[in-house]
C-alpha cells in the first residue's frame, strides 16, 4: 500500500490526480474501520492532514467556508454560534474521541446514508467545493448523495470544503439509536428555517439509500406558515400542522428493516422527530432566538 | 520514523499500515493502551495526541511524526501517582482494569476540555459551573467498561473535578 503525504493543497491535488484509487484519510475513524477489519484495503492512502487550507474555516461574503479537516469539536467549538444545526449535529457524533478526529470531509466522503452531518447540511442549503488539478466546481449538498456510500465526487477530486450562508432562522437536529454515544443514527432529522427567504430545509437520515431532503414536506409547511401568515405574526403553531409536517417528512422516506431497526420504526420515529423538532424550531423563531 | 512519547523521541522502523497502537504495544513496548474493539468504539487505547484525546486504534502511526504522544506509562510523576490515578483506586474505579488506562487518559483530556469551557451534547445554553454527574457520563461515553465499575468511575470523577 502506498502512503501519500501531501503538505500543500497543489502537492494533494497532484497526488489525486496520479493515484486516482487513493483514499483520502483525514480523522481515519471510518477508514481505518475498514482496514483494521480487512474489510478493504486500498492501493494507496492520501493523508490530508497536513494541507492546512483543509483544516481551516472562514468568512466570506456573509457566507462560512468550513475546511472539509475541520474536526467535529471544533464545529461544536468555534461554529456553535453560526451554524447551530451542524454543530447539534456534530455533538451527537460518535464519541468525544471520534469527535477529536472525525470532519465533515470524512462524512461526505463515506457517503453514508447514516452520516450525521448530511442532515444538517441538507437543511442548511450546503453546497460542496470539490478541487482537482482541472479545477474547481461545487455541488449542492441535494445533489451530492448518489446511492448508497456513493457521492458525486470524481475519482480525481478531492472534497476540498463546505460552503454555506448560515440560515437566518432557528435550526435542530435530532437522531435516534439505542444510547446516546458510539451509535449508528436509526433515523435523524435535521431542520433549518429560512425566514428571510420564506424557506423551509429539511435533511432525513438512515431512512433511505442516501441522505435526502423531504420536498413536499418542506413546500407543504412554507406555505402553510405564509397563507396563515406566521412567519410575521410569529403566533404558535398549530399542533395539527406540526403532525401533518411530521407526517410528510414520514412520506419522504423509502428505509430498509436491518439489524439496527425495522423500516417502519424509523418511519415512526421520523415522523415524531419532525413533529418535535418543528415546535422546538418554531418556539425558538417565536421568541425571536436564533434569528 | 521518529515518534515522540511520553516526551521521549522513539527511532521506529514500521510497516506504514501499523496503528498508533500497534506502534506503541508491538514496537515499543508500551502495552497499557489495551486493544478492546480496534474499530474505536470501546476506548481501551485512548491516549493524548497533542493533548487531544485519540482512540490509537484509528490513527496510522506514520501520520504521528513530529506530534506528542501521551499514554498511560507518562502520567504518574515523580511525586507519585496522577490525581485521576489516585481517585480510581481510592473510588475504586475499576475491576478487571482491561478498560482503566483508556479511562483515565480519556479523563484527563476530558477535565481539560472542561476547563477550556467545551460543551457536550447534554450541556443547555450555559455550561454548568462544575462537572454535573449526567456532564461526566456523556462526556466519559467512549469508554465503554464491561465489568460496569461505572458507579467507581463516576466517584473517582467527580472527586478529582471538585478537587481541581
Amino acid at each position: 500500500m502506498d502512503f501519500l503525504q501531501p503538505s500543500t493543497m497543489a502537492e494533494a491535488l497532484a497526488a489525486k490526480a496520479e493515484h486516482p484509487g487513493a483514499v483520502p484519510i483525514a480523522g481515519g475513524t471510518d477508514v481505518m474501520v475498514e482496514m483494521n477489519f480487512d474489510k478493504h484495503r486500498p492501493p494507496a492512502l492520501l493523508d490530508v492532514t497536513r494541507v492546512s487550507e483543509l483544516t481551516e474555516w472562514g468568512m466570506d461574503d456573509g457566507r462560512v467556508r468550513l475546511g472539509a479537516g475541520v474536526s467535529y469539536t471544533r464545529i461544536i467549538d468555534e461554529l456553535g454560534d453560526r451554524l447551530p444545526g451542524l454543530a447539534m449535529a456534530s455533538r451527537t457524533v460518535g464519541s468525544p474521541q471520534i469527535r477529536n478526529r472525525g470532519t465533515v470531509g470524512g462524512n461526505l466522503g463515506a457517503a453514508s446514508p447514516a452520516g450525521d452531518a448530511h442532515p444538517a447540511l441538507l437543511a442548511a442549503d450546503a453546497e460542496i467545493e470539490l478541487q482537482s488539478t482541472a479545477g474547481t466546481r461545487v455541488v449542492k449538498a441535494h445533489e451530492f448523495y448518489l446511492g448508497v456510500k456513493r457521492n458525486a465526487a470524481r475519482r480525481d477530486e478531492l472534497i476540498t470544503a463546505i460552503v454555506l450562508t448560515p440560515p437566518s432562522g432557528p435550526q435542530q437536529f435530532c437522531k435516534i439509536g439505542t444510547r446516546n454515544a458510539m451509535v449508528i443514527s436509526v433515523a435523524a432529522f435535521g431542520l433549518a428555517l429560512h425566514p428571510d427567504r420564506r424557506v423551509v430545509r429539511t435533511g432525513i437520515g438512515s431512512v433511505a439509500p442516501t441522505p435526502r431532503r423531504a420536498y413536499a414536506a418542506e413546500e407543504f409547511l412554507a406555505a402553510e406558515l405564509e397563507s396563515a401568515g406566521l412567519w410575521e405574526s410569529r403566533a404558535e403553531l398549530p399542533t395539527a400542522l406540526a403532525r401533518e409536517f411530521g407526517e410528510k417528512v414520514k412520506a419522504a422516506g423509502a428505509p430498509i428493516d436491518d439489524v439496527r431497526g425495522t423500516a417502519a420504526y424509523r418511519l415512526h420515529s421520523l415522523a415524531v422527530m419532525a413533529r418535535r423538532a418543528v415546535t422546538w424550531a418554531w418556539t425558538d423563531y417565536r421568541t425571536a432566538r436564533g434569528t | 520514523m521518529q515518534l515522540s512519547v511520553n516526551g521521549q523521541s522513539r527511532d521506529l522502523e514500521l510497516d506504514n499500515r501499523t496503528t498508533l497502537l500497534d506502534a506503541l504495544r508491538e514496537h515499543l513496548g508500551l502495552i497499557g493502551s489495551k486493544k478492546g474493539c480496534d474499530h474505536g468504539q470501546c476506548g481501551a487505547c485512548t491516549v493524548l495526541l497533542d493533548g487531544r484525546r485519540t482512540n490509537a486504534c484509528l490513527v496510522l502511526a506514520v501520520t504521528c511524526a513530529g506530534r506528542e504522544v501521551a499514554t498511560i506509562e507518562g502520567l504518574a510523576g515523580p511525586d507519585g501517582l496522577h490525581p485521576v490515578q489516585q481517585a480510581f483506586v481510592e473510588h475504586d474505579g475499576f475491576q478487571c482494569g482491561y478498560c482503566t488506562p483508556g479511562q483515565i487518559m480519556s479523563a484527563v483530556g476530558m477535565l481539560e476540555e472542561f476547563e477550556r469551557g467545551w460543551p457536550s451534547a447534554v450541556t443547555g445554553e450555559v455550561q454548568p459551573a462544575g462537572l454535573t454527574a449526567p456532564e461526566i457520563r456523556e462526556r466519559m461515553s467512549g469508554n465503554l467498561c464491561r465489568c460496569g465499575a461505572y458507579v467507581g468511575i463516576l466517584a473517582a470523577l467527580t472527586d478529582v473535578a471538585s478537587r481541581s
